[in-house]
């Protein structure tokens, strides 16, 4: 689906009233099955871009239209149907600790599912080939029946992006695909992302932390710094100095020295029970 | 500022002086100072338990004096040699299969209906209206807050002498308890998963089973298990209402002062217990592995 | 959908893995025979449950059950709110208060002594290494008895006591004094032993007594914890005190018994009314006290 931002702000949802935004004058065209890849230092907005493109947070001004209409006038079906061909892999994956690879797979096609075929595929996976398949993409095809909370967490990670694989979707909305994964693993699971979003012409956004991979993959890169947008360029023409600019006292980010931690917290154990009872 | 003076220099004044002969910072501190709020607190404790005895009006003798102790004696030594003769035994082993069947039917049913109701007692996400949360917590304190045996007693009057009646009053108690305890824990767990889900546009039921029912499921049977271990001894002693098990006997054969067959049935209830206790203890440990 | 192989070696970038071959998916969940053999014996098992238990929910309909049940609902309104009565009822719930509240602190008089015997932490014989044979016999003892002591049902103790001291709250008082007893006895120990205990064996190292220890290093470290469990176990004992007026112990419990006994409906809808305010206000103090003490 194609993507258009008119002059778009958006704040942070725990935000103080008197900060700043974190997105501010955004203007963003992107056009049925483009890739791109938004890079720039940390607290840029990223994540909040991404937020706001898949719905799940309205702007505070400024026009958002998806596929030609904007979701937040649709009525509540309309918008669950639009929110259905979307997919958004949050930058921590969203699977359950005890739950199944397959089944935490197969949870990206639920859109398309019907009621009872969800519950059915609770008890035995119905589409146990396109999950392989879609782990196979990112090697991790003889992972298919074990546990999420046995995986590491790059294999998390590479799961979470297997289920846009299966997603009915038009447009993915990747948040830092690679920031578990060691160098290898990271080009093999963008060239797939990349390869097949150009094959079902999925309009593909990732934001990126890793420069060079953003470089190497995508054709059109956009810069953002402070919930502004500093360029909007094809690959070819973001020269190093431009990358200085961006990532202006930020240094030791462009040049990959400091992970982001959000994938060392990686399964947060469920809570203790407080054992209180009558006995 | 006073004069320093050493202690043989010390004048008639001060010696027969009222004041404290330490300055104030160094005295102990008053025993009830009323701007304490724990002294307050502490006070309408000690009138609470005073006024408990008082007005109870008990029997001390009856607990201090030799007659007593005599009688408690020889109430004690009736309960011995217990009747082990076959056909009680067989008796009791019945009743105990019952008592322990009570329990476990009962509380499988409250976990069922425990998180038939907590589902609408928990709030989902931020953005869940969750309108029902304050009835169905109501309903939930209702259910948790009338004691198993009362619940027995009402129900022996639709659902008449037996088991039957212990085993709902059993589900309908713990699943109050339960259902507050399942409805916690479900609004306790990461919302990640959920929302990722959510995102998607998929529907809160499926959202339910996809995402939230997976990560708090070990949580839920730690819960229901250790319910278990209550339940049992609650089972033992509704009988004496009337709903059947070991309780049943117990009030009968004590009514009867067969003391011998007492002992029986109470060192059958001990055993029950601690062969539930290990087993769900086992259980959990299994669970979590 | 079906999702497109994976791309063939010529058109892959260097440094990547080479492709494995296009195995074939698996044809068959691997857990689901576990999953139907687990669900299998959970339906066997429930089978005799139910016919131990006379489960036959039908019943609850039958005619006269229903005639029965509707009958007795239907005399819940109007509640009887007349004056003697519901002093009647503030009377008793007073007693009800007052015999939990006299029975947890007879409880505390047998729990304090029995968990300081228990716990392990002060023990001397253990400051250097194992404890010795009779200490841990000891301890092992005291531990086996307060866990008989709260394995026994307070309905039981009541049952027993009634038969000796005779009807009133004496029997209640006391069965709840030596079942709770048991219970805070064995929770206070295992309180004591949890945590640090590094400050009471450096004062027992250095020669001072057991309850010098206790006092100074091990009670201030533990006493909000100590008192939380107290406070919730004083609210759980207000339940119980109602479920021994069952047996004659008197208080709410009695009233209640008394007025299902003659099917007046209106009484025991007050009364349970009553009794579920009385177990929400408990529970709010016993929550306030709680947080506190945290």
């Amino acid at each position: 689906m194609n993507i258009d931002l008119q002059a778009l702000e958006a704040r942070h949802p725990a935000a103080l009233p008197g900060a700043p935004a974190a997105l501010r004058a955004l203007n963003l065209q992107l056009a049925v099955g483009e890739q791109v890849a938004i890079i720039g230092p940390s607290g840029a907005g990223k994540t909040t871009l991404l937020q706001v493109l898949a719905c799940a947070q309205p702007p505070t001004q400024g026009q958002l239209q998806l596929g030609g209409v904007n979701p937040w006038t649709l009525p509540a079906r309309a918008l669950r149907r639009l929110r259905g061909q979307l997919f958004l892999a949050p930058q921590v994956p969203p699977l359950p600790p005890r739950q199944r690879v397959v089944t935490s797979v197969l949870a990206g096609r639920l859109p398309a599912m019907g009621l009872w075929a969800s519950l059915r595929s609770l008890f035995y996976p119905t589409d146990i080939p396109a999950a392989y398949e879609a782990l196979v993409h990112f090697d991790l095809g003889d992972k298919l029946f074990d546990r999420v909370d046995r995986l590491s967490g790059g294999e998390r990670q590479r799961v979470g992006l297997a289920r846009a694989l299966l997603a009915p979707a038009s447009l993915w909305l990747i948040d830092e695909p690679l920031s578990a994964l060691d160098p290898m693993r990271a080009r093999m699971a963008m060239a797939a992302l990349v390869s097949l979003a150009r094959e079902r012409q999925v309009t593909l956004v990732a934001t990126l932390h890793q420069v060079d991979m953003a470089l190497a993959h995508f054709p059109r890169i956009i810069g953002l710094r402070d919930g502004q947008l500093v360029f909007d360029l094809p690959a070819a023409q973001v020269s190093p100095e431009r990358l200085a600019h961006l990532y202006d006292q930020y240094e030791h980010e462009l040049r990959s020295e400091a992970l982001p931690v959000a994938l060392h917290a990686a399964t947060p154990e469920a809570p203790a029970p407080v054992v209180m009872h009558c006995r | 500022m006073k004069p320093t003076t050493t202690p043989d220099t010390v004048s008639v004044a001060q010696a027969f002086s009222t004041e404290a002969a330490n300055p104030p910072w160094k005295l102990p501190p008053p025993l009830f100072n009323a701007r304490c709020r724990a002294c307050w607190f502490t006070a309408a404790l000690l009138v609470l338990v005073v006024a408990s005895f008082v007005s109870l009006e008990l029997d001390w003798a009856a607990f201090a004096s030799m007659e007593a102790a005599r009688s408690m004696g020889r109430f004690v030594a009736e309960f011995f040699p217990p009747d082990l003769s076959p056909v009680f035994v067989n008796k009791v082993a019945w009743a105990a299969w019952e008592t322990l069947a009570m329990s476990a039917l009962g509380t499988v049913i409250a976990a069922v209906l425990g998180l038939a109701l907590a589902v609408p007692a928990s709030r989902m996400s931020a953005q869940d209206s969750a309108w029902l949360r304050s009835p169905t917590r109501w309903l939930l304190n209702a259910l948790r807050a009338i004691p198993e045996l009362v619940w027995a007693a009402l129900l022996l009057i639709s659902a008449g002498l037996g088991p039957m009646a212990g085993t709902l009053a059993l589900a309908l108690h713990t699943s109050g308890v339960l259902g507050r305890l399942f409805a916690e824990a479900m609004e306790n767990i990461p919302t990640g998963p959920g929302d990722a889900l959510r995102t998607q546009g998929v529907g809160s039921l499926r959202v339910f089973f996809y995402a939230t029912l997976p990560q708090v499921l070990p949580q839920l049977m730690s819960y229901t298990l250790y319910r278990w271990e209550n339940n049992i001894r609650a089972a033992a002693v509704l009988g004496v209402v009337g709903a059947g098990g070991l309780g049943q006997l117990l009030s009968f054969h004590m009514g009867l002062f067969h003391m011998n067959k007492t002992a029986t049935i109470l060192a059958a209830m001990l055993l029950m217990v601690a062969c539930v206790d290990a087993l769900s203890f086992a259980a959990r440990r299994w669970l979590t592995r | 959908m079906s999702v497109a192989a994976p791309h063939s070696s010529a058109d892959r970038p260097s440094g990547l893995p080479p492709v494995r071959p296009h195995t074939q998916a698996p044809a068959r969940d691997p857990a689901f025979a576990g999953r139907v053999f687990w669900l299998g014996l959970a339906l066997v098992l429930l089978w005799p449950l139910c016919v131990a238990t006379e489960f036959r929910l039908w019943v609850l309909w039958e005619p006269e059950n229903r005639k029965v049940t509707a009958n007795f609902l239907r005399s819940f309104w109007p509640l009887v709110h007349n004056p003697e009565f519901l002093e009647m009822v503030v009377r008793e719930t007073w007693r009800t208060v007052a015999m939990a509240t006299a029975g947890v602190t007879l409880a505390l008089v047998l729990a304090v002594p029995l968990s300081l015997l228990a716990t392990r932490v002060l023990s001397l014989s253990a400051l250097s290494g194992r404890m010795d044979r009779w200490p841990a016999v000891m301890r092992w003892c005291v531990r086996a008895t307060l866990i008989v002591l709260r394995s026994i049902p307070e309905l039981i103790w009541a049952l027993v006591f009634v038969r000796v001291v005779g009807l009133g709250p004496t029997a209640g008082v006391l069965a709840i004094a030596l079942t709770y007893g048991g219970m805070l006895g064995k929770v206070y120990a295992e309180i004591l032993e949890s945590g640090e205990s590094h400050a009471t064996q450096t004062l027992m190292r250095n020669g001072s007594g057991r309850l010098q220890a206790f006092v100074y290093a091990l009670l201030p470290s533990h006493a909000a914890e100590l008192a939380s469990y107290t406070v919730y176990r004083w609210e759980c004992a207000i339940r119980s005190s109602v479920v021994l007026g069952f047996v004659g112990a008197g208080g709410l419990g009695q009233q209640l018994d008394n007025s299902m006994k003659m099917f007046n409906g209106g009484e025991v809808a007050t009364l349970l009314l009553v009794f579920i305010a009385l177990v929400a206000l408990a529970d709010r103090v016993s929550a306030w006290l709680r947080k506190a003490l945290a």
